[in-house]
């Protein structure tokens, strides 16, 4: 076998890699049922990419869970089911459709319905019927202030709630999972990394990533500063009028709430320089956030990523 | 380039600079209003490591506050201060997370509040850290909770130290402020065990000495802040001597393969190498260090790798494979320090899970040595440890641990504790070393007692017939011990024998005791115990002390692994006469060295309790001098140590 180049081996990106895999190899030896949930965006991709290196020779010994709002990018499912092959794992759906077909959960109307805040009861919901101890988020400190304080470990009581309030000290790398039956825990292998970071990763370890991360030609429209692509799911409000741009998305979430940017970056390197000389963080182009300044701590207490 | 910049400019950061930048982690402590929060500020601010959006959320709040410190700039400390909006509403106090990149490295800032409460934070902050930044504030000076943080990044053995002397702008930049500061600050320090100190004057206010340096403060030449941030060598931190990989899980795709999954702790191995398991102590080679990547053709400290062996034998995770010839302790018990850090106080009558490396075992807390005060580093009795208190404490667990003391191994030597009932984590640990049976603690204690109390009796010997001083009187030179310590094959003897052929040459009058020479006849009865090497100390010291009041320069070669026997001959001397040598090389060299074949017949098993191997090792806190002899010649040691003793004044200068 070839043996490998060592010139990167001191670098910060391989740092946060060895931290990365130590957390996914602790949960894989700590918990019994454990799952990566996998949201189709490229903090999760690069997720699946530390598991497979993690457990190398081996398979990843965890599935995938998908939160699916029914709201999706075709591209977004095509590249998951693409990914969930290439791997060898096997894929939960949790669906927020079936959730609101049994009255799990009500839909809101109107034309600024989002379908975000109705994730939280199918994902409790799927969690307590597999029975998942430990649940891998991709959510990093650097993306909002209520992650700053975040651990790698974060409990979570019976009903999924976080109580920022008594958390546990994390100290080292001796990361505590016990817990009560029927609790579990959210894990964020990559807390230490910063969209530059992942960026960097994915260029350097060749990771593939869905196409709506590159320049393309798209129907949008603008609300309220954001550019929100044109879907089935949503209508135009008065004055809002649709035209044909050359976007990208930055993150990938629910199709009526993940805002694109203008851009013509259709390369890593070209997305890489237009990170290193962005004025907004990712979540600025996140819709849904400006509802509320609260808004990410109030959905984490209540069970959301 | 920076992660990130509000001025656009980041064309290289595509490039592979990006990949080869090294991480920095660093913790940053300060009392409330000391400036932390616009020193963050600032750095982030003048590294452009702030997204267009967070400034206008600053913005924004500054104004709505009415608190712009300057009319150029919004208020910095907000853009940081989410701590003290938590604090005002009475919500969680803990540590916050921050990055930000320059070109040279990427760094993680573990920003964590400074009041008296919460230890518990800095202590969890500086866990991860290589470095510490300490705030005072030059207006009003050095403060307790400024040595408080000192004594927690010395606690937690944090390699570095930077203490920031903030608010220069408010004394006028006076270069005298700044020196007072750090003369206190020093003095303190020198009470802990803290390598690497430096300090800067800056305001974070003004920007000065932060990123760019300053005008204001022409006498100041050192580092700017970021600079300095930037350069401190953190490389030469880890241990890659020691190999330790503490197994987290075994990969096991197939019938034919068998993997063991783990980050290195420590040290640096390659396929071919023969490793123990622990506790099995069954032996075998490397096979493979492998990874998704391919083969390694070696792995080191911080590598997260899979390594196969050459022959089935059982191993699972929380087992450890080391080298046969560097083992770390084994054993049931230990002594350690630890923070407490749960509301509900430690109990001695219950036991706790205590997590060390990739093990879970159960334990109890034995005995409260002591506890200590960090404010006055007073060392008081105590019956138990309470929310953030600090304490020596002896642990004992169910099943055996294998573990290096914390300040030659972190990784090996950090442990906390879990209340089985809460689940939460309650205490975190550093083990100090093996810990001892309280009999034997007792028992060698009372030793110790008498001693001292032989020692008092006769401080200064009365009745010899010619006294010392007159002796000294007739001759070119005063008498002195020469204390010579450390590993085995550190080159003691032989530095110690050049040193006394040089000085024998210039006439001095000298002798030399020497280990080995002694065991045979002097300490012939003696073994290698705790107990039996502090004898052999002791009777050492009482021989060294009569060569002394003849006047003789006594130069002394021994291991002498234990602090408290070594210090017990220097209390036999007056001030100034007994001269302690540390003569440091790592093991690894020592090993190689091993000029009396000690170290082949430690790992065939022949040598039990072998000073740096399977015994502790007590390093001189203060010594007179320190030797490396690691690249250094005999000559250039010997000349070192007759420099010294010229510049000390016991021997005049040839
Ligand atoms: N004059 C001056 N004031 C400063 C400096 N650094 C911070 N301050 C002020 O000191 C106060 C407390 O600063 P802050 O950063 O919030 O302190 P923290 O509590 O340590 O985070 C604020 O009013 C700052 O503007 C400095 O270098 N010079």
């Amino acid at each position: 076998m070839a043996t490998v180049e060592t010139t990167y081996r001191d670098s910060h990106l391989r740092a946060l890699e060895a931290e990365a895999i130590y957390i996914m190899r602790d949960v894989a030896a700590q918990f019994e049922r454990p799952v990566l949930m996998f949201s189709g965006g490229k903090d999760s991709i690069v997720m699946t990419h530390l598991a497979r290196k993690a457990f190398h020779p081996g398979t990843i010994p965890f599935p995938l869970l998908h939160v699916d709002t029914g709201h999706n990018f075709d591209e977004t499912i095509d590249f998951r089911d693409w990914l969930v092959d290439e791997l060898g794992v096997r894929l939960e759906v949790a669906s927020v459709q079936e959730a609101i077909d049994k009255g799990r959960v009500i839909e809101e109307t109107g034309p600024e319905a989002s379908r975000n805040g109705l994730q939280i009861v199918p994902l409790l919901d799927a969690i307590q019927e597999h029975q998942f101890d430990a649940a891998f988020g991709g959510g990093r400190r650097d993306e909002e202030k209520a992650r700053a304080k975040e651990r790698f470990f974060s409990h979570r009581d019976r009903f999924g709630q976080w109580d920022p309030k008594n958390q546990r000290p994390e100290l080292w790398h001796l990361y505590n999972g016990h817990k009560n039956v029927g609790e579990h825990f959210r894990v964020f292998p990559l807390s230490n990394w910063t969209e530059m970071d992942v960026w960097q990763y994915i260029a350097l370890e060749e990771i593939a990533i869905p196409s709506l991360y590159f320049a393309h030609e798209r129907e949008v429209f603008d609300r309220r500063g954001t550019i929100l692509a044109k879907t089935d799911f949503m209508e135009l409000l008065p004055g809002e009028e649709l035209r044909t741009q050359t976007v990208r998305f930055r993150t990938i979430g629910d199709a009526t709430c993940t805002g694109a940017v203008s851009s013509t970056a259709s390369t890593l390197p070209e997305i890489i320089q237009e990170v290193a000389a962005a004025r907004e963080t990712e979540r600025g182009g996140r819709h849904d956030d400006k509802r509320s300044e609260a808004a990410m701590e109030d959905r984490k207490k209540q069970g959301y990523f | 380039m920076t992660t990130n910049g509000t001025n656009g400019t980041a064309p290289e950061a595509a490039g592979d600079d990006y990949l080869e930048m090294d991480l920095l982690r660093f913790t940053t402590a300060g009392s409330v209003d000391d400036g932390k929060s616009t020193l963050i500020g600032r750095l982030l601010y003048d590294t452009k490591s702030i997204f267009q959006d967070q400034m206008d959320a600053v913005e924004e709040a500054s104004k709505a506050r009415g608190m712009t410190d300057d009319e150029s700039i919004p208020n910095l400390a907000l853009l940081t201060d989410g701590l003290r909006a938590e604090r005002e509403q009475g919500i969680t106090i803990d540590v916050a997370y921050r990055y930000f990149a320059t070109p040279k490295r990427k760094f993680i800032i573990a920003d964590t509040p400074g009041h008296v409460q919460y230890t518990r934070n800095m202590v969890t902050g500086a866990s991860t850290a290589d470095l510490a930044v300490i705030l005072i504030d030059a207006a009003r000076g050095v403060q307790t909770q400024s040595k408080r943080h000192g004594f927690i990044a010395a606690l937690l053995g944090l390699p570095h130290v930077v203490v920031c002397v903030n608010k220069m702008d408010l004394v006028d930049y006076s270069e005298q402020v700044f020196e007072d500061i750090v003369d206190e600050y020093t003095d303190f320090a020198a009470k802990l065990d803290v390598q690497d100190i430096t300090f800067i004057p800056v305001s974070a206010l003004v920007g000065d000495n932060v990123v760019d340096r300053s005008d204001n403060m022409p006498w100041y030449q050192g580092s700017t802040f970021l600079h300095h941030l930037e350069n401190v060598n953190v490389a030469g931190d880890k241990n890659l001597r020691d190999f330790r990989f503490p197994v987290q899980t075994v990969i096991r795709p197939n019938q034919t393969f068998r993997g063991f999954a783990g980050t290195i702790a420590s040290g640096v191995i390659r396929p071919g190498e023969e490793v123990m398991a622990l506790p099995a102590g069954t032996k075998s080679t490397i096979k493979e260090v492998t990874t998704f990547q391919g083969d390694l053709s070696n792995a080191r400290a911080g590598e997260a790798v899979v390594i196969t062996l050459e022959d089935e034998i059982d191993v699972s995770r929380g087992d450890m494979l080391v080298r046969p010839g560097n083992t770390p302790t084994v054993g049931n018990k230990i002594e350690a320090m630890m923070c407490w850090m749960s509301e509900e106080p430690l109990a001695r009558d219950r036991h706790y899970i205590l997590r060390h490396t990739t093990r879970e075992v159960k334990a109890f807390v034995d005995d409260i040595r002591y506890r200590v005060d960090i404010d006055t580093l007073h060392r008081m009795d105590s019956e138990s440890l309470g929310l953030n208190e600090i304490g020596r404490v002896l642990v004992s667990t169910a099943s055996p641990l294998f573990f290096d003391s914390y300040s030659l191994n972190k990784q090996t030597g950090a442990f906390v504790l879990i209340d089985p009932y809460s689940n939460t984590t309650v205490a975190a640990g550093m083990i100090r070393g093996e810990g001892q049976d309280a009999d034997k603690v007792a028992a060698s204690a009372q030793r110790l007692a008498g001693m001292e109390r032989k020692k008092s009796a006769n401080v200064t010997w009365e009745g010899l017939n010619i006294p010392r001083e007159e002796r000294e009187a007739e001759q070119d030179h005063q008498a002195a011990v020469l204390w010579f310590t450390g590993l085995s094959g550190s080159g003691k003897t032989t530095v110690a024998r050049e040193v006394e052929r040089q000085l024998f040459q210039r006439g001095v009058k000298t002798m030399l005791l020497d280990g080995d020479q002694v065991r045979h006849g002097l300490c012939g009865d003696l073994g290698f115990s705790p107990a039996d090497r502090a004898e052999n100390i002791r009777r050492v010291g009482e021989v060294a002390r009569l060569f002394f009041e003849s006047g003789a320069l006594t130069l002394c070669t021994f291991v002498s692994p234990y602090r408290g026997d070594r210090d017990w001959v220097r209390d036999l001397l007056p001030e100034g006469r007994f001269l302690e040598v540390f003569v440091d090389v790592d093991i690894e060299t020592a090993r190689e060295r091993d000029p009396k074949g000690l170290y082949a017949k430690v790992d065939a098993g022949v040598i039990q309790n072998f000073t740096g191997v399977s015994a502790p090792y007590e390093a001189p806190e203060n010594p007179e001098m320190t030797l490396d002899t690691t690249d250094a010649t005999v000559e250039e040691s010997a000349a070192e140590v007759i420099r010294q003793l010229e510049e000390a004044g016991i021997i005049s200068a040839a």
